[in-house]
Parts: structure tokens; C-alpha cells; sequence
């Protein structure tokens, strides 16, 4: 089948305008009688929630989190962008379209990515308005930074903390309408399945967290606002509950995943310790402003850093890429790590980690300096690896941390299942195959305040409002199925617990399908992944019951999916025969080691409908059209 | 290293509780103090036994979510860090830990280390933000604010809404949670207009949840993971008592 975007036709500034006046609405005394479903509560998910509440809808929220204010959004460090043109560099919404679609190596939709800068510059005004705390300048004015793949200042900050800064504003405005009644929260609720009926989504399964009951809620549309997936790799920046169940069950209903394989890996993570380990920690990629990398020249050389002399070490990134040096783009930088690394070279006690040395900027600015620039990522280094990084190279190595790919949605954020929506990092709309930083953040909030209040207006005002109930069979259905499977998890008594199933799924993810990628290694996990899912659903153990608060089932429950949804993701690897933004295929590169793109073949979105858990899935093919840009090489030379 | 452990274990906010000892063995000193109650939860896992239920997310100190008393302490004593970010090395071979979970009137246990604080999200429903609509904002830089009152404002939105405050008060009090966020508010332009409201209503619904009185022990300073300061519950009276004049 080949996908139509439904971009509106016109000229690309226009597009969003005219499509607006052709939506149709719905008169603000029926609003109330329309219920939305909208499932998390991040950036995307607080933000429509409150949005479409302050409209009139009827909005129920879900999230598994015990309250809405700690979705994993809250963990962005960096900032938000926006084309205010603030700073007077020649900033414009054209460009921040221009290096969005850049950045994401030419694999998004224009429109869509027109359209998210167009509106960038309303969130901060919106931001501003609910009390947002953006640093400032001396005279009052908003502060801006720069930030990596542009070359203005067009990022908004609050500290390293405006992840939390804007969520808790999305929160803030969530909660009042929490209070208006408009919005009804259910927290520590998890969704496990989606209610599909006459071939539109019209509700959603959950589980109480605390009772252990299962239990379905009916509306006229569901708007899943899930987050990212890269949990799947075990190991990842993410947190513990993020997970692709809601997504992933999704799919199992007909709903379209597109573009999986497309996932980022950032550089600059604080190295793996041991078998214990639950998570990376992601420190702000501005260190490498300051900081040097390098590992030893020699192999296996054991030596502590301030033994091994200038002239026995290797800056590679500087020896390999002397125009960017130590700034090289995000893939880039991360697979010269891994190179290193698996050439013997690798530096700690794992030797799964490479050297940012701070000592000839301290030497050359002064600690001070240094402590002033980046004196709470120093800090939080020495808290977690109790060493001072102002006295001895800090290290690092690259993480899992964004997911690119998503569920398939058209223009208006609706799948390919009439009613159902996607917001945020959940879709795959606007980020092509690589984001670029800052560009999450401002995705999240585009689409929550500012597209789906009108997007979703035209599917409801086709339809009456409550016409299926929660009495409808396949509710039921719904149900029976989800207690089947928590009944299943729970009965096998294997010999594993889920969180090994979860580590072994982790390595076969990050050791084929991970920073670089070939035909080889991802026929190799299409064949070790199921054969680890056999083996989950034979030997697990579960221990607790279903009727109970159990962080056991909850996790068997997400590593069952992600044991689907690996397979998935590598099958799309595979299929895509070219390198481009985060997924790199080690058969598909220029001379130089960069992503060489196949444009005539591969430009195009890839969703996969399911067909059956141990059957292939079919793709879909949506064809990228390039209306106003020319196809250009990614290069930042 | 190994260590003795006595946790708090209840299954329910019925069911009786009790500290409960366990032995967490080959504990490394790089391992977070979670992953080292994720080796114990492996164990209990292979000998057939439930888990140790407890609360956590991010994992990298902000999401707000952890939330265990350690020896005493909310969030173990480390200064400025959440559970969470507290490492092992912090401890010595065959250290005896006390872990319990936050304890408050206001705060009604799950299970084990797991507590309900959804009054904290009530008391921001209560009055917690600026009552703007989405759409119609101005220009971002139509609205200058001195880059001090910016900093204070930053200063007190750094709180995670963990509730450590809480479960370090002698009298359960949420004031330094309250106070974050009146004093967040109060000190930006777009803030000022419902200060007087948002304080009473915000107080208000503290107290209603059960929450204790201040009466300056600081306990919740020393214990804020984020290092939110007492100074902001004077300003949190100071602004009540300029609304009660009215």
C-alpha cells in the first residue's frame, strides 16, 4: 500500500493556514460531550490534555507514573528551540525548517517540519505566559544559545534543566484544568491495550497499578502521547518505565510503526560499570566544547591518563576530522568511540569508555572557568563515578537516547486507525532520521498546544459523540485478552527473572543492531531474538500476583513487547540498504566513514503493519516528496 | 561488600508492617543504591519470594520519584541527591541499613517503600499556576523580568516534588513545597496577578491533606535534593500575610 501523508496542497508557507480555515469544528456547547482518551502525561501528553480540556472536551489522562509531573520529558537538560530571531543572527522559521530537514538527513515530511517552525515561536510565548522560568539577560530579555547543526543562537533555556521547566509548565496547566474538572487523571495506570471497534479506535484497556484490576475506558478518540523506545536496548538514558507497550500494542491492532530502525545514540554518557547497571546518565553535550577526546595509541594499555605521555595518545576525532574536531556531529562521534573501543583501545575498567580531557582548557582559561561553564556536570560526574573530572580526563561513551521512529500519522497526527492519534516522540512525523538537540522538546509542545486542538476537531465534528459504550463486546474481548496475558506471565514459573530476558535482549539489540549496523549482524538478531522470546515464554519467572501492586508483572510485561519489537526494529534495519542519520549501515559509506544516502531507493517513510508475532510484518511505503528543497549531502564540513 | 538490610515491608495501607532483614551480598561500590536494591530483588525473585516494592523512574535525580528514608534520613544524607544518585561507596562492608519509606499523616503508604503523595499534586491543582489560556500569549519579550527575580524564580522551581521535605518534618509539613512554587510564581510579572489568591487557595488545600504547621526545625532544607532554601517559606508568609490584609 503506499501511505498518503495528507500534506495540504499550496505553498509551503501557506500550508497550515489554509488547512486550518478547510478543518471543520465542533460548536463549543457539544464539546463537553466528546471524550478523548489521552495516554502519558510528558511534554506531548500534558500539554494536549490540558489544551483540549481548556476547549470543553471531556479528557480522561493516563500515566503510569504516580504523578503527571515526572514523565521522562522532565530529564532534558538542554533546551528549546525556536525561530524568535531574538538574537539578530538571521534566524527565520525557513531556516529552523531548513536544518530540521537537514539534520534529519532529508527523511521527513516538509509540511510537518514547516509547520513545527512555524508554530516553535507560539510555545515560547505560551511558556513565557504560564511562569516558565527561561533565563534571562541583564535587561529582562529572554537568553538564547547556541546548540549542535545550526549555525544561530535560537535555543531558549532554563539552566540544564528546561526539560523539567516546560513540563512542569505543561503540568501546571494540566492541573488546572485537573481542578476545572475538564481533565480526569488516572496516575499509576498503565495502558495494555487499544480498543479498536468498527475500524476506529474508540478506547483503551489499563491496569490499575495499585489493585492489579483491568478495566477498559471508551471515548470518541485515543491519543497516545507514549515516548520513545530505546529501552529496547536495555541499556539507555531513558527511564526505568519507558517502555513500547502502549505503541507496540497499538500496532498489534492494526495501527502502522514507522520507521523503528531510525534511533539516536549520543556521544557524551557516562560509561557502563558493570552487569549491575540500570541505566546511562547522559551529561550535556557542550562539554565537548571544552573537553579533548582520545584513548591510548597503543592496544590494552593499562596505564592511568597522566602516565601515558602526549605523544603515546590518540585524539582522534581531531586526527580524523580536523575541520570539527572534537565537535564532530552526534553519529559520527559516537561510532569513532566505538571503533576505538573495539580495537582494543578503550579506556577504564571495562575498556568500554574513551577520554574527554579537560586539562589544556583549565590550563588555558583556568579551572574557574571551566567550573563556571560546566560546574553541575562536574559535579554529577563525581557523584556518580567518584572521580573529579578537574583532576583526571573524565570518561564517556555513547548511549541510546532518542527514538526517531514512532507510529505512522498523516499531517493531522491520526495513524492509519481513524480516531487514533500520536503525539510527540511517539510519532515518527517530524524528526526524519536523526533529531537534531533541542528539537524534542519544541516537537512535544507543537504538537500537544498547538496542532492537535485543531487537527482532532475535524475527526470528531464527522461523527456523534459516545456511540460506542464500554459495554461494546469487543471491550470485553479487550479485557479477556489482557488477563490472559498477565495470567500467562505469572504461571509460567520459569528459572529467569524478566530483568535477565531484558539484559540478553539488550546485548543482541546493541552488539547487531546498534551504532553500526550490516546485513550480518541484523540477519543475526532476526535469528537470536526469537529464540530469546521462546525462551522468555518458557522459562520466565514472575513472582507476585496479578492482584497486587507488582513491579515484576509490569516489567514481564514490557519486556514481552520489547522482545516483539526488537525483531521489528532490526527487520527495518535491514530493509533499509543505506545509511542515513542514526542508522548506519557499516556497507553504506563514503570514503570518509560518513552515512551515504540512497535517494532514488530509499526516500521514503517505512510502515510496517503486523501480521502475526512470528510472522514477517508487510511494509508500507510512504514516498518523500521534496517540493522545496533540493536533496543535498548531510555534510557539516 | 555485603551489607544487612532492614526494609520496611506492608503489603497494603491495611496490612500490618514490619522491618524485614536481608543480606545484599558482593555489593559493588560503583552500583547506585537502587541497583543495589535491584540485586536483592534478583535474589528474592530466584528463591520464589516477592520483590521490594519501590518507587523510582529517571534515575538521574530529577524525576522525583524515589523516595526512601535511609538510616533515618529522606534520600540517605548525601548533600543535594536524590536516592537514586546516592552510590554504594558511600557505605562500608557489613554496614547495617534501616530503609523505610517517607513517612507523613498526608502521605498514605502502598506498599513497602511506596507512598501515595497525589496531595501534593492537589495542592498545586489547587492554585499552582498562572490561569493563562493556550493561544493569545504575547511576545515573549513583551514581558522584561530582571534578571534577579529570574534567578530566585529558577531557584525555587528547581523542586522535583519529591516530598523529602515532607518526610524530614518533625510535623509532616509540605510548607518548602508550597513555598517553591507560590515563590516561583510571585516572582515573575505573569505570576503576580493571582499571588494573593494562588497563596490562600495553595495553603489551603495544604492543610486540608493533613499536612503539619512550620515550626523552623530546617529539617527540610538539609534534606531537599535540590537544595531548595527555607527562605522561600518566609516568602511564603510573607506573601499569606499580604493577602489576608487585603
Amino acid at each position: 500500500m503506499i501511505l498518503d501523508g495528507k500534506c495540504p496542497s499550496g505553498p509551503l508557507a501557506e500550508k497550515w493556514d489554509k488547512h486550518r480555515q478547510d478543518m471543520k469544528l465542533v460548536n463549543p456547547n457539544n464539546k463537553r460531550k466528546y471524550k478523548i482518551i489521552v495516554v502519558g502525561t510528558g511534554l506531548a501528553g500534558a500539554s494536549a490534555a490540558a489544551t483540549l480540556g481548556e476547549l470543553g472536551y471531556n479528557v480522561e489522562a493516563f500515566c503510569y507514573q504516580d504523578s503527571a509531573r515526572r514523565a521522562h520529558s522532565i530529564a532534558a537538560q538542554g533546551g528549546i528551540n525556536a525561530a524568535k530571531n531574538y538574537p539578530n543572527d538571521s534566524d527565520s522559521i525557513y531556516r529552523l525548517f531548513y536544518d530540521t530537514i537537514k539534520g534529519g538527513d532529508f527523511r521527513a515530511r516538509e509540511a510537518n517540519v514547516y509547520r513545527l517552525a512555524q508554530v516553535s515561536n507560539n510555545i515560547i510565548d505560551q511558556c513565557v505566559a504560564q511562569g516558565v522560568p527561561f533565563a534571562r539577560d541583564y535587561a529582562g530579555y529572554l537568553d538564547n544559545r547556541s546548540f549542535g547543526g545550526a549555525q544561530v543562537s535560537r535555543t531558549f533555556y532554563a539552566r540544564g534543566q528546561t526539560g523539567q521547566q516546560l513540563l512542569l509548565g505543561a503540568y501546571a496547566t494540566f492541573s488546572r484544568q485537573v481542578k476545572a474538572g475538564t481533565v480526569k487523571l488516572h496516575s499509576r495506570t498503565e495502558m495494555l491495550d487499544l480498543v479498536v471497534v468498527d475500524g476506529e479506535a474508540k478506547g483503551i484497556t489499563v491496569r490499575d497499578m495499585v489493585t492489579g484490576k483491568i478495566s477498559s475506558y471508551a471515548a470518541d478518540a485515543v491519543c497516545l502521547c507514549t515516548g520513545g523506545y530505546v529501552n529496547v536496548y536495555f541499556l539507555s538514558t531513558n527511564a526505568q518505565g519507558c517502555s513500547v507497550t502502549a505503541n507496540y500494542r497499538a500496532y498489534k491492532k492494526g495501527a502502522f510503526f514507522a520507521n523503528p530502525c531510525y534511533t539516536q545514540i549520543h556521544p557524551t554518557c557516562i560509561p557502563v560499570t558493570g552487569e549491575h547497571q540500570s541505566k546511562l546518565t547522559l551529561m550535556s553535550e557542550s562539554l565537548r566544547n571544552d573537553g579533548r577526546v582520545w584513548v591510548p595509541k597503543k592496544k590494552g594499555d593499562k596505564r592511568p591518563p597522566h602516565e601515558i605521555p602526549e605523544d603515546e595518545r590518540d585524539y582522534y576525532l581531531e586526527r580524523k576530522y580536523p575541520s570539527y574536531g572534537n565537535l564532530a556531529p552526534r553519529d559520527i562521534s559516537s561510532r569513532a568511540a566505538k571503533e576505538a573501543c573495539d580495537d582494543g583501545r578503550g579506556v577504564g575498567p571495562s575498556g568500554f569508555g574513551v577520554y574527554l580531557d579537560f586539562a589544556d582548557s583549565i590550563k588555558r582559561l583556568g579551572e574557574n572557568t571551566i567550573r563556571e561553564r560546566y560546574g553541575n556536570l562536574f559535579e554529577m560526574y563525581e557523584r556518580i563515578t567518584d572521580e573529579n573530572g578537574y583532576k583526571q580526563p573524565m570518561r564517556i561513551y555513547p548511549a541510546l537516547h532518542y527514538a526517531m521512529g514512532g507510529l505512522w500519522v498523516d499531517y493531522n497526527l491520526s495513524s492509519n486507525i481513524p480516531g487514533l492519534y500520536v503525539l510527540g516522540e511517539a510519532n515518527f512525523s517530524d524528526h526524519g532520521a536523526n533529531r537534531l538537540g533541542a528539537s524534542a522538546l519544541m516537537q512535544g509542545l507543537a504538537d500537544g498546544y498547538f496542532v492537535i486542538p485543531y487537527t482532532i476537531a475535524d475527526y470528531l465534528a464527522k461523527s456523534k459523540p459516545g456511540i460506542v459504550k464500554v459495554d461494546h463486546p469487543e471491550f470485553k474481548k479487550s479485557q479477556e485478552d489482557v488477563s490472559a496475558l498477565t495470567t500467562k506471565l505469572l504461571s509460567i514459573n520459569g528459572k529467569r527473572s524478566p530483568k535477565e530476558f531484558w539484559r540478553d535482549l539488550g546485548k543482541i539489540m546493541w552488539e547487531n543492531v546498534g551504532m553500526a549496523r550490516s546485513e550480518q549482524s541484523l540477519k543475526k538478531a532476526i535469528q537470536l531474538i526469537p529464540e530469546l522470546r521462546e525462551e522468555f515464554w518458557k522459562n520466565v519467572k514472575v513472582v507476585g500476583s496479578g492482584d497486587t501492586l507488582n513491579q515484576e508483572l509490569e516489567k514481564a510485561g514490557r519486556i514481552a513487547d520489547f522482545l516483539e519489537f526488537g525483531e521489528l526494529l532490526a527487520r527495518d534495519a535491514l530493509d533499509r540498504n543505506e545509511s542515513c542519520g542514526g542508522h548506519f549501515r557499516v556497507e553504506y559509506q563514503t570514503g570518509e566513514g560518513e552515512a551515504k544516502r540512497n535517494d532514488k531507493d530509499y526516500c521514503y517513510v517505512a510502515a510496517w503493519q503486523f501480521k502475526g508475532t512470528d510472522k514477517e510484518p508487510e511494509l508500507h511505503k510512504e514516498p518523500l516528496t521534496f517540493e522545496t528543497l533540493q536533496l543535498a549531502e548531510r555534510s557539516y564540513k | 561488600m555485603d551489607l544487612k538490610l532492614y526494609v520496611w515491608r506492608q503489603k497494603g495501607p491495611d496490612s500490618p508492617g514490619k522491618l524485614e532483614q536481608f543480606t545484599a551480598k558482593n555489593i559493588s561500590p560503583d552500583m547506585s543504591f537502587l541497583e543495589m536494591l535491584d540485586e536483592v530483588n534478583e535474589e528474592l525473585v530466584k528463591e520464589g519470594k516477592e520483590t521490594i516494592a519501590f518507587d523510582h523512574d529517571c534515575r538521574e535525580g530529577i524525576c522525583g520519584t524515589c523516595s526512601q528514608v535511609i538510616n533515618g534520613i529522606p534520600h540517605g544524607g548525601q548533600d543535594k541527591t536524590t536516592v537514586c544518585q546516592l552510590h554504594m561507596r558511600k557505605f562500608k562492608d557489613g554496614d547495617s541499613i534501616y530503609i523505610e519509606p517517607w513517612r507523613a499523616k498526608a502521605f498514605p503508604l502502598v506498599k513497602d517503600l511506596i507512598v501515595d503523595r497525589s496531595a501534593l499534586d492537589r495542592i498545586i491543582q489547587a492554585g499552582g499556576y498562572v490561569s493563562n489560556h493556550t493561544g493569545g500569549s504575547p511576545d515573549g519579550n513583551a514581558i522584561l523580568i530582571p534578571k534577579p527575580d529570574a534567578e530566585v524564580s529558577m531557584d525555587a522551581a528547581e523542586c522535583i516534588g519529591c516530598g523529602g521535605c515532607v518526610a524530614a518534618c518533625p510535623n509532616g509539613s509540605a510548607m518548602l513545597f508550597t513555598a517553591a512554587k507560590v515563590t516561583q510564581l510571585a516572582m515573575l510579572p505573569q505570576g503576580k496577578v493571582e499571588a494573593a489568591q494562588r497563596v490562600c487557595v495553595m495553603t489551603e488545600q495544604m492543610l486540608k491533606e493533613g499536612f503539619g504547621n512550620c515550626s523552623n526545625h530546617y529539617e527540610c532544607q538539609d534534606a531537599c535534593p535540590k537544595g531548595i532554601k527555607v527562605s522561600f517559606i518566609a516568602k511564603l508568609n510573607r506573601e499569606f500575610i499580604k493577602a489576608s490584609v487585603k
